[in-house]
């Protein structure tokens, strides 16, 4: 059941991305270009599905998940340097392409031979990180490390 | 030059919305997708339902070609360069930072926490000032 909903929810993500127009790169582009032919479409998608999780998250906020034990709201609220440094390194990379990790994954239906080479540097580039955490903290405590955000 | 899309964009919204919130309400989790990704890569134990929700996002426009609406390939780069080194960053900077326009931008902000909005105020100021350099400084 689990399999089940994980799936149903990745679909129905990607219906929402593919609607929209959030899996091409040029939208994207197009909305993060202000001083171009500016196509305001993104921030559209972003209110739409603010309203919808903001009224959601609220009213499932406190009820335990159908198929889980428990909850996993993420529980950081600190403003710290890797927040900060990662975010600005992710916004260079989305601006250079105009992929975000979900358009990438669900651009791989297309075959496109650059949208495999642009997952699988994703995906090394989120290994590189882990392991260069895991060197950073070998002799600490990796369990106060914290919880992600999502 | 792609033209503004208010209603498939409102749509779309709406439906990445309910996806979110059916994740929470079913499986207890966060629907970010660098960390859904991320936590396949890394040791974490409970990966079924990542690659589930990965599957579903990817077939999600095979439906739509068998439905008739056919997905073309997006435009991307000339370099492959731009194209990996694009990649390491999102990959690298939405670890770092612990999420992405997913997890931060709707999942976070739908929270109001701090952290997402602060997160999501410097990557959309990034990505705006290299597209500003990319395409009218460097005439890319």
């Amino acid at each position: 059941m689990l399999l089940l909903a994980g799936f149903v929810c990745g679909f129905i993500f990607g219906l929402g991305l593919l609607i929209s127009g959030m899996t091409q790169p040029t939208k994207v582009l197009n909305f993060l270009d202000l001083f171009g032919a500016w196509d305001p479409s993104l921030a559209v998608v972003m209110v739409a599905a603010l309203a919808v999780s903001g009224v959601g998250f609220a009213v499932v906020k406190q009820r335990a998940p159908l198929l889980a034990p428990r909850n996993q709201w993420p529980s950081r609220t600190d403003i710290d340097r890797p927040l900060l440094i990662g975010s600005a390194l992710f916004g260079i990379g989305w601006g250079l392409v105009g992929l975000c990790p979900g358009p990438a994954l669900e651009n791989l239906a297309t075959l496109s031979p650059r949208v495999i080479v642009f997952v699988s540097a994703m995906a090394a580039g989120m290994v590189l990180h882990d392991f260069w955490q895991i060197q950073r903290y070998a002799h600490a405590e990796l369990a106060t490390a914290g919880a992600a955000d999502g | 030059m792609t033209t503004f899309t208010p209603l498939s964009a409102a749509i779309g919204g709406a439906l990445i919305g309910l996806a979110a919130v059916l994740l929470m309400l079913l499986t207890g989790r966060l629907a970010g997708i660098s960390g859904i990704l991320g936590g396949l890569l890394s040791s974490s134990r409970d990966r079924a339902w990542r690659v589930a929700f990965i599957l579903g996002l990817i077939l999600a426009p095979v439906a739509g070609t068998l439905a008739g609406y056919p997905m073309s390939a997006p435009a991307m780069p000339a370099s492959w360069v731009i194209v990996i080194a694009a990649a390491l960053l999102v990959g690298f900077g939405t670890r770092l930072a612990s999420g992405c326009t997913s997890g931060h931008g709707v999942c976070g902000i739908a929270r109001l926490s701090t952290r997402s909005i602060v997160a999501t105020v410097v990557f959309m100021s990034s990505a705006i000032v290299v597209v500003a350099l990319t395409r009218h400084m460097l005439g890319g």
